[in-house]
């Protein structure tokens, strides 16, 4: 299998670590990131592993060293392992998010929609923890404090990179969700601020009035030749 | 900078050749011919002794790989003779089985429609191949666009041998997809006048790719997520079991799906759903490692869905041709076989040798440029080597800031960037090494154009099911495929329960195909569907002990039978 495959050939050449799985040692190769190093070591992976490729946020974890407590956080798919490291199990991140139904939420002039579904925006005293935690590097309190002035569009700007991995409102002492506040203000943008464009819309009319009915079925109907003509001879549009 | 001192020669070359390579511009493509020559003796899908013939279920007799094979071939993780699927758990219209996009907009439009849904999920809600999509999803939404061109494109870059009316389905919703997405909350990349910005993409007439930055599929996937959970906590009748994969169909008397049982994960139990309808949506198979090929897909892509419907009689298409993307990352070893959106070559990265030098278009259809790239480092020993043995070329990713200006890559390939940078590559700077990576399964369950199977009650969207794409798929076509055939299915589905009448439960289908195997003398074939890869290190195991996803014998849970461990 190819992921036991690169672990064969590292083992030859690459230097074994000390890790501390839950507090039990084990060697891994160095290189590995944690979620591999837990295979390395005979664990079978259920929780905590989605896409292995830093885009799902199933994997946030955290980890310390044996001489150094202090709480560290990353993603496991994404976090190489280092020596005495302190890998902690893959926890569980319950989240709250506030209960909307999006048709009843367009924005209006004045009204901050976010701060209405998320009150205790308001209890930020600005620690910065969730900005030091992020494992993608998103700048966490400053599109909090952009959502507590219904500001749509920066948080939108912010956090759109966000994995949703919960770390942030793990953090958060006042219990704030960064996280989803920034979800809901980006389906506010998308469904409210930036509304379809009108090409969209005539082409959806179009199909649906049945303009380019006749030419597909005669498409469909057409021989093997007939449609390779058409395709070999279609005109293509240069990139941009 | 992070690149070790064997590979930073070669990586001189690529600067050095980087100035001429600007002023030519990329090399000629490959004329039809010599294509055809060169994908069938490259391609990893014309390496015949990698297939084998399957030897019974509605495929008999025809090809498939020997990975594929094995899993289609294998036993029922359940004993028919010891469930009791009368003490049922659920009772729904709808059981939607995975929460990918396929599943997610199939259990949207169902609860839509008025039927109640319950969605099994393997792993958390969203966790699939769909959060990965980087590079975008089509829509033939521009002015100088049509369904038409849009036709052309998929039947022609599927080399004419899709379902033509599974190719219209396709071309024709793919506008109202991308409005239904964005009026959910998706935000497309837009123009400063609000119309879209749209991108080209290999194999396509027109610029019709609408994306969201490179993190297009997370962008979908959380939308629907959130809009599933929101619609549950309304009390609107959808809800899901996460780490509850399915693991057999259930049948009633008359030839009709009637539920599944899904086993727990964690604690191996069974849970038994007796449903009007079942609507597969299991996505891929990247994590069966076709040809020991690393892959791009997530943890949970093992060709489930594939087994589960051809026990109950399904027909899989095209399941012998596998999409091997020619740009998996190949260094660091920490990222092998991941994504490099095609994006970076949209935007002008050109694909070179050890020596620097360009050996294929950048932007050929994906078998040709993996066959010219596997051609490049096995036969032409142009490869470049990894320190752990992996070969691989160039994709140039520094000649996008020089064609289009600095700050480019960090606007359009945020994801990229972060990716490599966290192992200390900056790909603004630095090419990237890449090889192919197994990607996307073109083919899969028959559907027709409602994403109904022949087999009354069961449906089937995304990327589980075939026809659509032919024996190639376009970049974009595949995340517009789920929509497209996951609202379909949720729409057709949503009808089904209205009119059926649900007969007894049985598993008859199962003792058969049991019977079936061992007829055929196969009853030591490894249980499947597989759920999850085992990549757990086993040196010295307990003598017997298999982890998930390998044979065994039974392990009775009270009187529920599961074959697992
Ligand atoms: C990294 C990557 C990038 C891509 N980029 C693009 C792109 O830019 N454009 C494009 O068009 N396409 C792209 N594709 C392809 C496209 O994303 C996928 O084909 C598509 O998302 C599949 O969607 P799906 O809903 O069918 O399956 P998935 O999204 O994979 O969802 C299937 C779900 O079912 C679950 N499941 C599996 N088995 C079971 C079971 N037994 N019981 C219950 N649940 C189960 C899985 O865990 C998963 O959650 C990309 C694919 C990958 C992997
Ligand atoms: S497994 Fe998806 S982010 Fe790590």
């Amino acid at each position: 299998m190819a992921e036991t495959k690169i672990e064969e050939k590292a083992e030859k050449k690459i230097r074994m670590l000390n890790i501390y799985i839950m507090g039990k040692h084990y060697e891994a190769p160095e290189g590995l990131t944690i979620q591999t190093a837990l295979e390395h070591c005979g664990y079978n992976i259920v929780r905590g592993c989605g896409c292995r490729a830093g885009f799902c946020g199933a994997c946030a974890t955290i980890y310390s060293f044996t001489h150094d407590p202090t709480i560290s956080y990353a993603l496991a798919c994404q976090k190489e392992i280092e020596q005495n490291m302190v890998i902690l199990q893959m926890p569980f991140f319950p989240s709250t998010e506030a209960l909307y139904n999006l048709e009843d939420l367009e924005p209006k002039e004045g009204e901050n929609k976010l701060l209405e579904l998320y009150p205790d925006l308001l209890t930020c005293f600005g620690c910065n923890n969730c900005t030091k935690t992020c494992p993608q590097d998103l700048l966490v309190m400053d599109f909090v404090s952009d959502a507590l002035r219904g500001d749509y569009e920066k948080v939108h700007e912010k956090s759109f990179d966000c994995v949703l991995c919960g770390l942030c409102a793990a953090r958060c002492p006042q219990g704030i969700q960064p996280y989803n506040i920034a979800l809901a203000a980006r389906r506010l943008r998308g469904s409210y601020l930036t509304p379809v464009p009108q090409h969209n819309l005539d082409r959806v009319k179009e199909i649906e009035e049945g303009k380019f009915d006749a030419e597909l079925e005669a498409l469909k109907k057409s021989d093997g030749a007939e449609l390779r003509r058409r395709y070999a001879e279609r005109e293509i549009e240069p990139a941009l | 900078m992070a690149y070790p001192a064997s590979m930073e020669e070669s990586k001189r070359k690529v600067e050095e050749t980087r100035p001429r390579r600007l002023e030519k511009g990329p090399c000629a493509r490959i004329p039809e011919a010599e294509r055809e020559e060169l994908v069938s003796k490259f391609h990893p899908d014309y390496r015949k002794e990698q297939f084998r013939e399957l030897r019974l279920g509605p495929n008999k007799g025809r090809p498939a790989p020997l990975e594929i094979a094995d899993v289609l071939e294998g036993n029922s993780r359940i004993d028919p003779d010891k469930v009791d699927i009368e003490n049922i758990d659920y009772e729904v219209d709808v059981l939607v089985i995975g929460c990918g996009g396929a599943g997610g907009s199939a259990a949207l439009l169902a609860e839509e429609n008025g039927a109640s849904v319950l969605i099994a999920s393997k792993l958390r809600l969203g966790d699939a191949n769909t959060i990965g999509a980087q590079a975008g999803t089509q829509g033939c939404d521009r002015a100088n666009d049509s369904p038409i061109m849009h036709y052309l494109d998929i039947v022609g870059g599927g080399h004419f041998t899709n379902n033509p009316e599974l190719a219209e389905a396709l071309a024709k919703d793919s506008p109202d997809v991308i409005r239904w997405l964005e009026s959910l909350g998706v935000n497309w990349d837009k123009e400063p006048d609000n119309s879209y910005h749209e991108l080209s993409g290999g194999g396509a007439s027109r610029r019709r790719m609408h994306s969201c930055r490179d993190y297009t599929g997370l962008e979908e996937m959380r939308v629907i997520r959130d809009e599933i959970r929101q619609r549950n906590w309304h009390g609107k009748k959808i809800d899901w079991l996460e780490f509850e994969p399915a693991i057999e169909l259930l049948m009633d008397g008359k030839g009709q799906v009637a539920g599944a049982i899904l086993m727990n994960l964690e604690t191996k139990r069974m849970t038994i759903v007796r449903a009007k309808a079942v609507i597969m949506a299991t996505g891929g198979l990247g994590r069966t490692h076709i040809q020991g090929f690393p892959t791009t897909n997530h943890y949970g892509a093992t060709a489930d869905g594939l087994v589960l419907a051809y026990r109950v009689g399904c027909r899989l298409v095209d399941i012998d041709t596998m999409q091997y993307h020619p740009t998996g990352a190949a260094f660091p070893p920490q990222v092998l076989g991941l994504l490099v959106t095609e994006k970076v070559r949209t935007l002008g990265a050109e694909i070179v040798n050890c020596d620097g030098e360009q050996f294929v278009h950048p932007l050929e259809a994906r078998d040709t440029e993996a066959s010219a790239e596997i051609r490049e480092c096995k036969e032409r020993g142009k490869g470049v080597a990894t320190p752990t043995g992996e070969l691989g070329c160039w994709l140039d990713s520094p000649m996008i800031e020089i064609k289009r200006g600095e700050g480019t890559i960090r606007r359009e390939l945020p994801a990229m960037v972060r990716q490599f940078s966290r192992f200390n590559i900056d790909i603004t700077k630095e090419p990237i090494l890449v090889y192919p990576t197994l990607h996307y399964q073109n083919g899969g369950i028959m559907i027709e154009a409602d994403a109904s199977t022949p087999v009354p009650g069961l449906f089937a969207a995304g990327e589980c099911e075939g026809g659509v794409h032919g024996r190639n798929r376009l970049i974009g076509n595949s995340t517009l495929d789920l929509f497209v055939f996951g609202r379909r299915a949720g729409r057709a589905a949503a009808k089904w329960v209205k009119e059926v009448k649900l007969g007894k439960l049985t598993l008859e289908h199962v003792r058969k195909w049991q019977r079936e195997l061992k007829e055929a003398g196969l009853e030591s074939m490894p249980v499947s569907p597989m759920l999850l890869p085992n990549y757990a290190n086993q040196e010295k195991p307990v003598p017997g002990f298999q982890p998930l996803g390998q044979i065994s014998g039974y392990t009775p849970f009270g009187d529920r039978a599961v074959r697992w461990i």
